[in-house]
């Protein structure tokens, strides 16, 4: 990525349906062989953004670009860009076959040239033997895929996923992730996806775009939003998190003071007595049966399999998430110490 | 029926024993009745046909009577060029104009079906608008329309399209014209249920894949369309095939459709054999393009299984 052009570029989009903004200059750079992530509750633009791509919607201002060509007037069908849909949107009076080959006989390919790609795309996709099936005869794991090898099949410089993989069920889901990263590292086609799932986008993207009411709020990749959300809003959807109030305090050096105690921050540009947020993960918190960390009580126990989530109540504040491993098994109503170590987690100004 | 020897309450057997029922009666009983007077003989009785049974007549009575039954009508019917034309002509009217019913309606379905949503009810509203008037009267309109002083050789006169009228009125062509005008609303109905249920996602999927929007019309809005063509041109074929009152009233003395000659021969010639048998062969001609679909929905329906 040190060197050219992005692959697309969304420069200032702003889209509204009537009286609601959709997209509020947006702008976006998504690198060739990347793999990107549109996070962000429903609502927020994120699959207008995509239809813009698409050239389902066109923008009421701004511009779209692929490969440093501007996209304006080139409707959907003769845009290099496929999109896999939510729905899948399969064609039901086609087999699977007849899904897949639809796209290359738009461009005319030959016979061969279409047996050779649709061969080459159910072995990518596990679908083998299935060429003949009925789209009703498929499951919903099987439409999916076929869903994927359809759009891929033109051999798209860049591929938009709505929601791709909402309608499965959660074990389906997570092995399908696997499948869906390893696909898009083999063909190195950039791939763009619009999720409301964090975990999805976490697990999948390089970068992710986060969005909110029309605006992306930061781009990132997993690690940097995860670890230093710019906002309460990044950080609160994001993940899990305990978003404490309280303020700075200046003397003998930074603290925060949260109203079960104060916490060290060493590097804290906010001036004394300002009002902030502190948003600390479930595992920057340590839990322990004593030492002189914060009292509290477990008021919660959920197992996770390979964490245990605990609730701990503590002064002055509902109680906060602490997550822990399964070695130490703690009962409900215990006292427990928590500590939290110098400047973990990120500060807030209040402003917000 | 599987499916259906599961245990039934009385209750449920009754609710679905009533429509059996009301075709039994209703249906299937006159057939009958029909499917006999075709097998008898024209006669100077009251009705116009013998045998005709009564309980008088005991097993053996009743026996004797059977016997003379025969196929002697539809040997009448097979020999008749008059017959063969009706069913001809009847059949090509009713073909030519249910494809330019189609022709017609499946723009407009599709007009109907992409137009947004609050409108929709309006434009089903304003396709059945016609059935609030009389059909009788608006056959009659037609005839003002049509005929050779008629409103429309006036315009066209008037426009100096042409110089002389163009007899329209009495011919084929004006029953033709009748039938489409007509009939069109049950054509255009199930086309636009079929069109207005697809998914518009299988549209821009389809687009997305680089289909012009002409592929996309031909690739996968006309196929899914499918069911709903094959019912709007069974509902507008068939009862045009049977059409009385449209050929009576637009047609010409050579317009032989088979409704006009089955009910000259009913109620002029009082030939009810002939007319009973021409009637069972007509119904024999409709439940052929009938089956045929019938048959092709079920494997349609059996494939996902």
């Amino acid at each position: 990525m040190l060197d050219e052009m992005p692959l697309l570029c969304v420069e200032h989009a702003s889209k509204r349906f009537g009286a609601v903004v959709a997209l509020d200059d947006v702008s976006l750079k998504v690198d060739a062989g990347e793999f990107f992530a549109l996070l962000g509750p429903s609502g927020c633009g994120k699959t207008t953004l995509m239809r813009l791509v698409a050239g389902f919607e066109t923008p009421d201002s701004g511009r779209v670009l692929l490969g440093g060509r501007d996209l304006a007037g080139a409707p959907a069908h003769k845009r290099p860009i496929n999109m896999m849909f939510q729905s899948y949107a399969l064609f039901p009076h086609l087999n699977v076959f007849d899904n897949i080959a639809f796209g290359l006989r738009r461009r005319g390919a030959s016979r061969d040239a279409i047996f050779a790609r649709v061969g080459e795309l159910l072995d990518i996709v596990q679908l083998q033997n299935l060429g003949a099936r009925k789209i009703d005869q498929l499951s919903g794991g099987q439409k999916q895929r076929v869903a994927l090898a359809r759009a891929l099949a033109p051999g798209p410089s860049l591929l938009l996923l709505d929601e791709p993989l909402a309608a499965l069920d959660r074990k389906l889901r997570e092995e399908t992730q696997f499948q869906l990263k390893d696909i898009q590292r083999r063909l190195k086609t950039s791939f763009v996806i619009v999720t409301h799932d964090q975990d999805e986008a976490l697990a999948l993207a390089d970068r992710i775009a986060v969005m909110r009411a029309g605006k992306i709020e930061q781009v990132g990749s997993p690690i940097e939003i995860y670890q230093r959300p710019k906002s309460r809003f990044v950080a609160g959807f994001v993940g899990a998190t305990n978003m404490i109030e309280g303020f700075v305090a200046q003397d003998n050096g930074g603290w925060f003071v949260a109203p079960f105690g104060r916490l060290m921050r060493a590097e804290c540009a906010l001036r004394d007595g300002a009002r902030a947020a502190l948003s600390l993960r479930p595992e920057q918190i340590v839990v322990a049966r004593d030492g002189d960390g914060v009292p509290g009580v477990v008021e919660d126990i959920a197992f996770r399999g390979e964490t245990t989530q605990l609730r701990v109540g503590v002064v002055g504040r509902e109680a906060l998430r602490v997550s822990c491993a399964n070695g130490s098994r703690f009962s409900l109503g215990e006292a427990v110490r928590l500590t939290i170590e110098p400047d973990a987690g990120v500060l807030f100004a209040e402003a917000e | 029926m599987i499916g259906l020897r599961k245990k039934l309450s009385g209750g449920q057997r009754a609710v679905l024993a009533a429509p059996y029922l009301w075709i039994v009666v209703f249906f299937l009983a006159p057939m009958a009745l029909i499917a006999k007077i075709s097998l008898s003989h024209p006669a100077e009785t009251r009705p116009p046909y013998e045998p005709t049974f009564s309980i008088d007549d005991g097993l053996a009575g009743a026996f004797a009577k059977a016997r003379t039954l025969g196929f002697d009508a539809y040997r009448a019917l097979a020999d008749d060029r008059l017959y063969l034309d009706s069913y001809l002509t009847s059949l090509i009217i009713a073909g030519v104009s249910t494809a330019i019913m189609l022709m017609i309606a499946y723009p407009f379905a599709l007009a109907m079906a992409r137009a947004p949503r609050r409108y929709r009810p309006l434009l089903i509203g304003l396709a059945v608008a016609p059935f609030w008037t009389s059909f009788l009267i608006r056959v009659y309109a037609w005839i003002a329309l049509l005929k050779d002083e008629g409103l429309i050789n006036h315009a066209l006169i008037a426009l100096h399209v042409i110089d002389a009228p163009l007899s329209i009125y009495a011919t084929n062509t004006a029953v033709v014209i009748g039938i489409v005008y007509s009939y069109l609303p049950f054509m255009l109905l199930p086309l636009y249920s079929a069109l207005e249920r697809q998914d518009p996602a299988l549209r821009e999927a389809a687009a997305d894949l680089g289909g012009s929007p002409w592929q996309v019309f031909v690739r996968v809005t006309l196929p899914l369309s499918r069911p709903g063509v094959i019912a709007g041109c069974l509902l507008v074929f068939i009862p045009a095939v049977g059409e009385f009152v449209i050929p009576d009233l637009l047609g010409g003395s050579e317009t032989l459709m088979i409704g006009r000659t089955l009910w000259n021969d009913f109620f002029a010639n009082r030939d009810w054999p002939a007319a009973s048998a021409a009637a069972i062969v007509l119904l024999a001609l409709l439940i052929g393009p009938l089956l045929v679909a019938e048959r092709a929905r079920l494997r349609a329906e059996e494939q996902p299984s």
